[in-house]
């Protein structure tokens, strides 16, 4: 409607028998594909995917899934609509002609595109010496495969599991095991669970909470090497502080590398920290110019936001995978003034230890953070988190219902520390302490959240060429 | 001082259908005059307003003198029953309601709603089956014979209360609930004296009730809410008292409303029911769109400010009292595409009808199957019904607003599903 008299028809033949190519068939691919139906795409729809199943949710898989409460192959994503697609499961993408116009697959295959989204996500970050990781009973968690495999060994009532890396994936199999009262330690380099993600106030309210339910917590170590048996199955874990712990499951939690690899030497602005993408989902080429064609959502992509300084973020989150998934959708089959930006405020959950924790904006950038309800001694509480006198982002612990007056906080700029009084206030409450985020340039073990302050208008804008 | 405003929502003349006047209302998101409360009507300052931790339930922040049934002020303590948490700021708030939670719903009890379907089926069945006995389908009442004992019924096995005794606390209730009706001409002492007196009554009933599961404990709520010793510790005789009072007077007052409400619009809208009747399914999106179109309970008159707080370019001074129009939210066209229809086949249907935040309805999953269950055998049910007074006429109360009676008459009565 809005394009045919301002344009050639193009958008209107895009739509009618446009040919749509979406890599990566999971939950950012799949929402985009049914947001394109429901705008009413009618031309042909492709959805590439190097794993055999058809869209799966992955948060059940920390949790449900470990606790044997769910099984591992039915946790399919629902559907909105049918999406009447091409499907080419099994087959991983493996290039790509940016001036032809087509994406090469692992079986020879090409297919063309008037319209790419790319949406292949990140998946875990192996254990960096192959041949240990290799081990029997050595697991990373990202794909149902992972899950089934793993709640099996599980199942099986291992001695000990050794959880390498405290981000919330690994909080929440150290909490999983716990729960099926299995023995597990948790090996963490940063001094406190969480850190990378929420800080050092939060991350202290993590530790107790890993302590309190009996899991063997250290903190300030690197697990430097994984010794097998004979018959090739992990039995043990030496520690930088030279202790040994015995495991027969290891799960490495160090968090998770972005799938752009197949996109080497293709031209497109992706490397190791994700693809480049304007606000409105489209991908830039290595020179810094915005493609017309490319568009991506989910976990590998990067994208600056405006509510942030445009600072390019990449958020491992699965609301932001379905909101930028709508975004880039809606603007694939739009003209350009019509286009909309990404502006989702960050937001993640997670569930560990019985506790239900979420968290809006971007913590952090955050430099101080103010309890502002509850205790952190209670472990219930919401927190809001400050940068540069202004409120950034808010964590709640068991108290979510109050999460959306703090987006909306972080969305007006609010100021920090908040001037008014809350009920639930208590005296923890009156003065900001420090947030205690780890020095950024030191490498944690996979942050939640990476930024890197690049604004728009910055012409030094470089990206870093995929290593194959 | 002059109070129109006030006047006009309490006002028994708009009962019958206050929305228009809520269209004048949402003509500004927050209204005030005189030295009456600061109403606000518009679907997002509500909603905002629901999660706001300025925003405090606690009656005794109120610099206001109204009366309180469910919740007395500070004077009042150690002669009649704490504030329930529906009355209360956390942590206090946090602590009874997840305590009251546990014998109640997940994560502890998840299956408890779900497994009282037969038993809600098997009422729903019985009750309709009375009405075919009484013989005189020329004019049913659908609340004294229906919408009433219904929920009634369903409280008193959940919380395990004799349901003999039902005439005894019926009267307690409707006191309770009238009083809180906000009436501006009532005289403040005798208004305030008569609700606590039925909460006394009450508290002293349920007592006695108490004291008796605490020796002999079964599996209804207040055997449980009695003995109950979990993480947060166990309530005092008095929280338990207070607890099980307000579970009691809610679950009297808003199902009923909520099932005459939706008669009475199903047997408005003949397409609806007729569709219902071929689709039991269709009462679960029925019931979401009831309670955005017709919600039992109208507003919120008990919240106070703990802070300056600017609402859509109105600064709400610290220690006012705030009324939520719930109802006015729920027909905002800024939120709703033609809000004042009803329409069930309504996507993305997110309603204040059982509000929103920490003090949303705790009974929400038991109002909605009961609903559920009673419209949709209602449905199937009655041969050709119709309204015999449209408008019928209206209960006082402008808070918990439904009619008092819902005459019908229909042509016959199927018997039950085999
Ligand atoms: C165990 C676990 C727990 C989580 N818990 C939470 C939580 O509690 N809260 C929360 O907000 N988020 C959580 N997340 C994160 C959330 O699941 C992700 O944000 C979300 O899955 C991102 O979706 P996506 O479609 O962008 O990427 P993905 O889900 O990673 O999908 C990308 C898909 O592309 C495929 N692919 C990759 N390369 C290619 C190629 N070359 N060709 C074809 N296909 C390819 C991948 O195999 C994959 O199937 C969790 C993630 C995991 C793993």
């Amino acid at each position: 409607m809005t394009g045919e008299g301002r344009s050639d028809g193009a958008l209107e033949r895009l739509k009618r028998e446009g040919r749509i190519v979406v890599v990566g068939a999971s939950l950012a691919g799949l929402r985009a594909a049914e947001t394109m139906r429901e705008k009413g795409f009618a031309g042909s729809l492709t959805m590439i995917g190097d794993e055999p199943y058809e869209p799966y949710d992955r948060p059940p898989l920390s949790k449900q899934v470990l606790l044997g409460n769910a099984v591992a192959d039915h946790t399919a994503l629902p559907r909105r609509r049918a999406i009447d697609a091409d499907w080419r499961l099994g087959v991983p993408a493996t290039g790509l002609d940016m001036s032809a116009r087509r994406v090469r697959l692992g079986n020879g295959d090409e297919v063309e595109y008037d319209r790419l989204l790319i949406a292949t996500g990140v998946r875990a970050r192996p254990w960096p010496n192959a041949e240990e990781g290799a081990l029997k009973g050595v697991f990373v968690l990202r794909t149902r495969d992972d899950g089934e495999g793993l709640q099996q060994a599980l199942a099986a009532g291992p001695r000990r599991v050794l959880v390498i890396g405290a981000g919330f994936t690994g909080s929440e199999i150290a909490s999983a095991c716990r729960e099926r009262g299995l023995d597990v330690t948790v090996a963490e380099r940063g001094a406190a669970p969480l850190v990378g993600a929420l800080g050092g106030v939060i991350g202290e309210v993590a530790a107790e909470m890993h302590r309190e339910h009996g899991v063997d917590l250290r903190t300030g170590v690197m697990v430097t090497g994984l010794e097998g048996d004979p018959s090739g199955r992990v039995r043990a874990a030496h520690f930088s502080d030279g202790s040994t712990v015995e495991a027969d499951v290891v799960v490495v939690g160090l968090g998770a590398q972005r799938n752009t690899e197949w996109l080497a030497g293709s031209g497109l602005g992706a490397g190791p920290r994700g693809i480049a993408c304007d606000a409105g989902c489209r991908a830039f080429d290595i020179r810094g110019i915005v493609t017309d064609d490319i568009y991506v959502a989910g976990d590998v992509a990067r994208s600056p936001h405006a509510l942030f300084g445009y600072q390019f973020l990449s958020l491992e989150h699965w609301g932001n995978a379905v909101a930028q998934a709508d975004t880039a959708a809606h603007n694939m089959l739009s003209e350009s003034a019509d286009r909309r930006p990404h502006l989702w405020v960050p937001a993640f959950w997670s569930s560990q230890f019985g506790v239900n924790i979420k968290s809006v904006g971007v913590p952090p950038m955050g430099t101080e953070i103010l309890v502002t309800q509850g205790s952190l001694g209670e472990r219930r509480f919401a927190a809001v988190y400050g940068y540069q006198g202004r409120v950034i982002a808010a964590v709640t612990f068991d108290n979510c219902r109050w999460l959306p007056f703090y987006e909306h906080q972080i969305e007006t700029t609010a100021p920090f520390p908040p001037p008014f009084a809350t009920v639930d206030r208590r005296p923890e409450g009156h003065k900001p302490l420090p947030a205690d985020f780890p020095d950024p340039s030191v490498p944690t073990h996979g942050p939640t959240i990476t930024l890197s302050g690049y604004s728009p208008a910055d012409r030094k804008m470089t990206f870093t060429p995929g290593r194959p | 001082m002059t109070q129109a405003l006030l006047r006009e929502i309490i006002d028994y003349a708009n009962r019958a259908n206050p929305y228009p006047l809520y269209e004048e209302l949402r003509k500004a998101p927050v209204s005030h005059d005189g030295d009456g409360p600061y109403v606000v009507s518009t679907y997002y300052e509500i909603q905002s307003l629901l999660h706001d931790p300025r925003i405090s339930s606690d009656a005794r922040n109120l610099k206001a003198t109204g009366d309180d049934p469910l919740g007395q002020s500070a004077e009042d303590e150690g002669t009649t029953l704490p504030p329930s948490f529906l009355k209360l700021d956390p942590p206090d708030h946090d602590r009874l309601r997840r305590m009251t939670n546990r014998p109640f719903g997940p994560p502890h009890t998840p299956h408890r709603v779900h497994d009282m379907r037969e038993e809600l089926g098997g009422l729903v069945s019985g009750l309709i089956d009375g009405i075919a006995t009484t013989g005189n389908l020329d004019r049913v009442d659908l609340v004294d014979q229906f919408a009433y004992p219904f929920p009634v019924t369903v409280i008193c096995r959940l919380l395990g209360v004799p349901h003999e005794d039902e005439p005894r606390f019926h009267v307690w209730a409707e006191t309770l609930a009238a009083s809180l009706d906000p009436d501006p001409d009532a005289d403040p002492t005798q208004h305030g004296k008569g609700a606590m007196d039925a909460r006394m009554e009450l508290g002293m009933y349920l007592a006695g009730l108490i004291e008796e599961r605490r020796k002999n404990p079964g599996d209804d709520m207040l055997s449980q809410l009695a003995t109950a010793d979990g993480p947060d510790g166990a309530m005092t005789t008095m929280e338990a008292l207070s607890t099980s009072a307000l579970l009691l007077i809610a679950g009297h007052e808003t199902t009923v409303n909520l099932i005459t409400n939706g008669m009475l619009t199903l047997l408005r809208h003949p397409d609806v029911l007729q569709r219902l009747r071929e689709d039991p399914g269709l009462s679960v999106p029925i019931v979401e769109e009831l309670l955005r179109y017709e919600p039992p309970v109208q507003l919120l008159p008990q919240r106070t400010t703990l802070s300056d707080i600017e609402v859509a370019g109105v600064t709400i001074p610290k220690g006012a009292s705030l009324w939520l129009i719930l109802a006015s939210g729920n027909r905002d066209p800024k939120r709703f595409e033609n809000p004042d229809r009803f329409d069930p086949d309504r996507k993305d249907i997110q309603h204040l009808g059982l509000g929103s935040g920490i003090h949303s309805c705790f009974g929400a999953p038991l109002a909605r199957q009961e609903a559920q269950l009673a419209l949709s055998e209602l449905a199937r049910r009655l041969e050709n019904p119709r309204l015999l007074e449209d408008p019928p006429q209206y209960r006082q109360n402008a808070v918990l607003r439904g009619p008092r009676h819902l005459p019908i008459a229909c042509d016959g009565i199927l018997p039950q599903a085999a």
